[in-house]
């Protein structure tokens, strides 16, 4: 394989992984604008437990995972304390404060970034991005994830009929801060260096983007996402600096022609091969 | 939204305005006792930083409270004016030079700024209203206007390049007060911002475009069935956001001389910071909200060094949305829709 294509591969991994992690949390209703400061940790986390001596790799990318969940998990509850634009600043805030905090900080190399001696194999990376797929289509399979969907499509109605609004919130918080750490380790591991600049509100807009324009309502739409964007740029690389250009023309394209996201439920109804019944609810729901 | 918007509510109530005077007092006076007089010249550098904040946060604060969209092209309108003036004075594009060049060339830059605004306009609300009835019930306008980002700011980058580029500063001159020296662009920046912050407010309140815009902000639906044209109206927002960005970017380019295709980047984040310090959706939220954070950058970039204003700033910002998520003036029911 060459070096472009295992690196384009690679970065696809990681994205991918961290569109899930934002998915999880958009699944359950809330707009996660600050998913770089997650990716951060994970990768900082990462970064350092590697230059301590003697800790495997098969310890660290656990731990980082578990770091970002738990600061996923605690970051939750003022979140949640937030709706709408509120939330969306509010996360958009954190990320900012976390990328602030690791550009300043001496033990995190501050401007300088930090070097990571482990490296990570490629299949490796392709092996965790299909776990975490696999594993958030398994999620939105369980309890668990329907209660996220009815929180998403309305959240009193779902509080009515017995779902612990709260609860659900927060964990969809915990598991997209352990995606999101897992995807910060990843990187880490593949790239070797980490640097609070790459992990700017840029990034954050970005995998957002991913999820949003690969549509929300199923798991299938991050791995759209994801396809979409990165393979897309490397597309446009003919043309410069004008496929950033087109990016943003074809986002705001996608918004007027499909502004659910490239995947849909009533997609993936209509694709499904399993029964009458399906179709009829997809066709139902096009009635007018 | 109503039961459980209930969630949201502060736990404790300071009376805002009360605040809001003193911080600012506060920090001025602090800032003069502990430093004497260079630092008088850091608060009226401070106060214009903050007068081109205070433009940017009430173009936010207009599109949050009237429509609740969080628009990200506002930095990239504040941009357009700076980078398209500098373009016509410096490639030539004008046939005559000096100051009266400036003023046209800065004219050109706002209308391109509100031009750019409606497009924004027509592609976040106006079609997709036509199509799925509430527009500002989803999060496509949000997706949209980061489309608009990247659009903007590429197209921008491309002729001009992505470079800083810096320029002699045009009208120079400067006045004496109590021996203070200040610059008359500066003088005339921040009494031009208050003076168009203030026409604003005005228009809100006393004229017919202005109770149409607060009856949407209220209800879309029932401004609708009280005869309010609501697809003529909306417009409004997006003219008077580009006027506003527009201005601001105007402001900065004449005082600064420094113009980048990401100028706005720092602003914008700068003014939304300011907007909710202030309270989202309230334009003397938006006035007070920036006047304290360019004066706390400028302070704090002389106590502290320039690294730190980010973290500080964005810090404040959780903080507030955490504890007092309505601000120190704002309204509590607004920007709590669904995203």
């Amino acid at each position: 394989m060459s070096g472009y294509l295992s690196g384009t591969l690679a970065i696809l991994c990681i994205n991918l992984i961290f569109a899930y992690a934002i998915f999880v949390t958009a699944a359950a209703g809330q707009i996660n604008l600050g998913g770089a400061g997650f990716q951060a940790i994970g990768a900082y986390a990462t970064a350092w437990l590697a230059s301590q001596p003697d800790i495997p790799m098969r310890i660290i990318i656990p731990a980082a995972t578990l770091i970002t969940a738990l600061i996923g998990f605690l970051i939750s509850f003022p979140v949640l304390r937030t709706r709408g634009v509120y939330m969306v600043l509010a996360t958009f805030a954190f990320g900012e404060v976390v990328s602030g905090f690791l550009l300043r900080s001496s033990i995190f190399g501050g401007a300088m970034g930090m070097v990571v001696t482990q490296h990570i194999e490629l299949w490796v990376l392709i092996a965790s991005a299909a776990a975490v797929t696999l594993a958030t289509f398994y999620l939105m399979a369980t309890r668990l994830g329907l209660a996220m969907r009815s929180l998403n499509d309305d959240e009193e109605a779902a509080a009515v009929l017995g779902v612990n609004v709260r609860a659900v919130q927060v964990a969809a918080f915990t598991i997209g801060g352990a995606f999101a750490g897992f995807s910060g380790a990843l990187y880490a591991l593949n790239f070797g260096f980490v640097e609070a600049q790459y992990f700017n509100s840029l990034l954050s807009i970005y995998v957002l983007l991913f999820v949003l324009i690969g549509g929300a309502q199923t798991a299938w739409g991050p791995l759209a996402g994801s396809l979409f964007f990165t393979i897309l740029p490397e597309l446009f690389r003919i043309g410069g600096s004008w496929r950033y250009f087109v990016f943003g023309v074809l986002i705001v394209l996608m918004m007027v022609v499909r502004p659910e996201g490239i995947v849909t439920r009533d997609l993936v109804r209509r694709l499904s091969p399993f029964g009458w019944r399906s179709r009829r609810a997809a066709g139902s729901s096009h009635g007018r | 939204m109503s039961a459980t918007a209930g969630l949201t509510k502060p736990r404790f109530v300071l009376p805002g305005p009360v605040i809001a005077s003193v911080a600012v007092v506060a920090l001025i006076a602090l800032a003069i006792a502990t430093g004497g007089p260079v630092i008088v010249r850091q608060v009226v550098s401070g106060l214009l930083l903050g007068a081109i904040y205070m433009t940017v946060a009430v173009a936010f604060t207009l599109t949050i409270g009237v429509l609740n969209f969080l628009n990200f092209t506002i930095p990239s309108l504040f941009m357009l004016t700076g980078m398209v003036a500098w373009a016509l004075v410096s490639r030539g594009y004008l046939t005559f030079a000096g100051t009266w060049a400036w003023l046209v060339a800065l004219l050109v830059g706002v209308a391109v700024a509100v031009a750019a605004s409606l497009l924004v306009e027509r592609f976040t609300f106006r079609y997709l209203r036509m199509k799925h009835g509430d527009a500002t019930e989803h999060a496509i306008p949000l997706v949209s206007s980061l489309g608009f980002l990247l659009v903007f700011e590429n197209l921008i980058l491309i002729p001009l390049g992505s470079d800083s580029q810096r320029f002699t500063v045009p009208f120079k001159a400067d006045v004496h007060i109590g021996g203070m020296v200040i610059g008359v662009a500066q003088l005339a920046s921040c009494v031009l911002a208050v003076a168009v912050v203030g026409a604003l407010s005005f228009i809100l309140k006393h004229t017919k475009v202005g109770r149409a815009l607060r009856t949407i902000a209220e209800n879309p639906d029932t401004a609708s069935l009280l005869g309010v044209n609501v697809g003529r109206v909306v417009p409004v927002v997006f003219i008077l956001t580009g006027v506003l960005s527009g201005l601001a970017g105007a402001l900065f380019t004449v005082n600064y001389g420094d113009v980048s295709p990401f100028m706005g980047d720092n602003v914008g984040t700068k003014a939304i910071a300011a907007m909710v310090l202030g309270g989202i959706g309230s334009i003397w939220g938006a006035i007070v909200g920036g006047l304290v954070v360019g004066l706390a950058e400028t302070l704090s970039i002389q106590y502290f060094g320039g690294d730190s204003v980010s973290m500080m700033v964005w810090g404040l910002v959780l903080v507030i949305i955490i504890l007092r998520p309505k601000g120190l003036f704002g309204i509590a029911s607004i920007g709590k829709g669904k995203m």
